[in-house]
């Protein structure tokens, strides 16, 4: 077996041992089972589909906790391992440090889709042996749990990036729950005040790319404006036809915050002196 | 062949000078002890060894390779024991050594006897988080001894382990060298390691102030054997006066004389002159830590004469 895949699947026997696997996906399977079911009472009207509305609050959702589950995994990944001593020991290994960094990486995305796949999913197969599910809902049930977990990889990926920089534990959390801070809550605060302060003049032309500029609202404007039934729910038919992007440009900026903080992480720790 | 060779090796943190120009060879198959004081460089030199860091000036070749620059086929050739490792504790010392093995292209089926040898058999299934401090050691040693490394780095070894485990260990590390492992080890527990390696290097504040075996280091110090003098304390002193006196003891029962090597004969024959003066003789040849303490620089108590000894 190489290096890598020893890597990722010690990460994912670690993530078992310590709970963090059965933590992750149980509290997300519960959110999801009380979104899908509850969520769907309120709505009353006859011709209402549970799973759409379920995509609506899932994401709403997610949007604050698998950034905050990728952080709290991540923050530790390289940084920890330097502390305890095993990374001077693991790079006198027949291991490449890429080996290293990626197998690490893999093994915590591994983690994090199999939590948002089986607790998301879970949800979802309940809803539709109850009858909620029409084809293009499904599409866009299946939609929400890929882009779940592509949103914990560019999360984890900045995780990544602080384990690498830093030299204590301590302030990689810091900074780990900063970063949440900044993207998830004060990043669109910001924009809804210049926006609010420039009276909307803050143009339909810049609006869309400072949109582009936050992982968090790549995974909204994708889950919320892609599919049809899901965006007469959300409230944001008006704002898709504002923002004029496709899904698939969406979710290239979502690899594309997943690939370069990432990439920025293997190039600090090829450079990082043991 | 040579495992290492070290030329003007240099290394740097910011304006601290780690190691300053150090140049010595390390033939294979031979055992040697890294010996300073804590910061002195040990870890430092292992380091630049193993390739985790890269020489500020000077080089090193290692098996042949520069280690900094050399592939995995390298890496396979090394054991390491770092200082301070912690293994992960919810996983058991079985499924640890396995991790390492898998990771090093080594057979699952070395890792049980790796544990016997190293005597954790019976806590192989156990959670390495319930191992005692002896314990971890001895599971850092089973990872290290994995793949029979051609060379073997083992950083302050013997800590933590108690006097049986100690002797145990130097076993495992002399049939390693017999089977033809190049061993270096560090350490700041001297006398220990007497008699047990082949070669000593003794860094002080990153330099190398001494490097060849012990017995010609002991040699070259031209330190003064102990001699103890059981009897009438007053009357040896006064019979002897020209010679350096260490200490006497508190009860007056015996006198300690400090003796160059080259005059051992000439002192004892006039020892066994005095007569019943004399009732016992004691000889100590200078330990390691007087060896040690000569070449780092601190002030030998062999050879001050003390006055009270008349």
């Amino acid at each position: 077996m190489n290096g890598f895949l020893t890597i990722a699947g010690k990460e994912i026997r670690d993530g078992l041992r310590n709970k963090w696997v059965a933590g992750a996906t149980l509290l997300l399977a519960a959110l999801a089972f009380a979104l899908t079911f509850l969520g769907s009472t309120p709505t009353g009207a006859l011709d209402v589909k549970p799973l759409a509305v379920a995509v609506v609050s899932l994401s709403s959702l997610s949007i604050f906790l698998i950034p905050l589950i990728a952080l709290l995994l991540g923050y530790d990944a390289i940084v920890g391992e330097v502390e305890r001593g095993c990374m001077l020991l693991l790079l006198t290994y027949p291991v490449t440090r890429s080996q290293i960094l990626g197998g690490k990486f893999c093994g915590h995305v591994a983690i994090l889709s199999f939590a948002t796949g089986v607790g998301y999913g879970a949800a979802g197969l309940a809803s539709i042996l109850g009858g909620g599910g029409d084809p293009e809902s499904l599409r866009a049930f299946g939609a929400l749990i890929l882009s779940s977990a592509m949103l914990g990889a560019a999360f984890l990926a900045l995780a990544y990036l602080v384990s690498v920089s830093v030299r204590e534990r301590g302030t990689a959390a810091g900074i780990a729950v900063g970063l949440w801070l900044l993207f998830v809550i004060v990043y669109d605060l910001a924009l809804m005040g210049a926006l609010v302060a420039s009276k909307g003049r803050l143009g339909a032309d810049i609006f869309p790319y400072l949109l582009m500029l936050n992982p968090a609202d790549l995974y909204r404007l994708f889950n919320l404006t892609t599919f049809e039934n899901v965006r007469t729910f959300s409230g944001m038919a008006g704002l898709s036809a504002a923002v004029h992007f496709s899904p698939a440009t969406l979710l290239l900026g979502l690899v594309a915050w997943i690939a370069i903080p990432l990439g920025v992480a293997a190039l600090r720790f090829a450079r990082r002196e043991a | 062949m040579d495992a290492i060779i070290a030329e003007q090796l240099s290394k740097a943190f910011g304006g601290n000078r780690a190691l300053d120009s150090v140049d010595f060879t390390l033939p294979e198959a031979r055992c040697l002890a890294l010996i300073g004081h804590n910061g002195a460089g040990k870890t430092t030199l292992m380091k630049l060894i193993l390739g985790l860091i890269t020489p500020s000036a000077g080089s090193i070749r290692v098996l042949d390779a520069n280690p900094a620059k050399a592939g995995t086929a390298f890496r396979r050739q090394i054991g390491f024991l770092p200082e301070n490792v912690i293994f992960h504790d919810q996983f058991t010392g079985t499924d640890t050594l396995r991790f390492y093995a898998n990771l090093k292209g080594v057979p699952l089926s070395d890792c049980a006897p790796l544990l016997e040898r190293v005597g954790l058999t019976l806590a192989a299934q156990r959670r390495v988080g319930t191992y005692s401090k002896g314990m971890r050691q001895r599971l850092g040693l089973a990872q290290a001894l994995l793949g029979h490394p051609r060379l073997l780095l083992l950083d302050e070894p013997t800590t933590g382990l108690d006097p049986a485990l100690r002797q145990e260990f130097f076993q495992i590390v002399r049939d390693l060298r017999d089977a033809g492992s190049t061993i270096i080890l560090s350490s700041h527990i001297l006398t220990e390691l007497e008699a047990r390696t082949d070669l000593a290097a003794i860094i002080r504040q990153g330099r190398l102030v001494a490097f060849g075996e012990l017995d010609r280091l002991r040699a070259d110090a031209g330190l003064p054997l102990t001699i103890r003098v059981h009897g009438d304390v007053g009357a040896i002193a006064q019979r002897l006066r020209r010679v350096a006196v260490v200490a006497v003891d508190r009860n007056r029962e015996w006198i300690e004389l400090a003796c160059p090597l080259a005059e051992k004969m000439t002192l004892l024959r006039r020892l066994t002159e005095l007569g019943p003066v004399c009732t016992d003789i004691d000889l100590r040849p200078p330990s390691l830590d007087d060896v040690y303490l000569h070449y780092s620089g601190k002030p030998m108590l062999a050879g001050t004469a003390l006055a009270t000894a008349s």
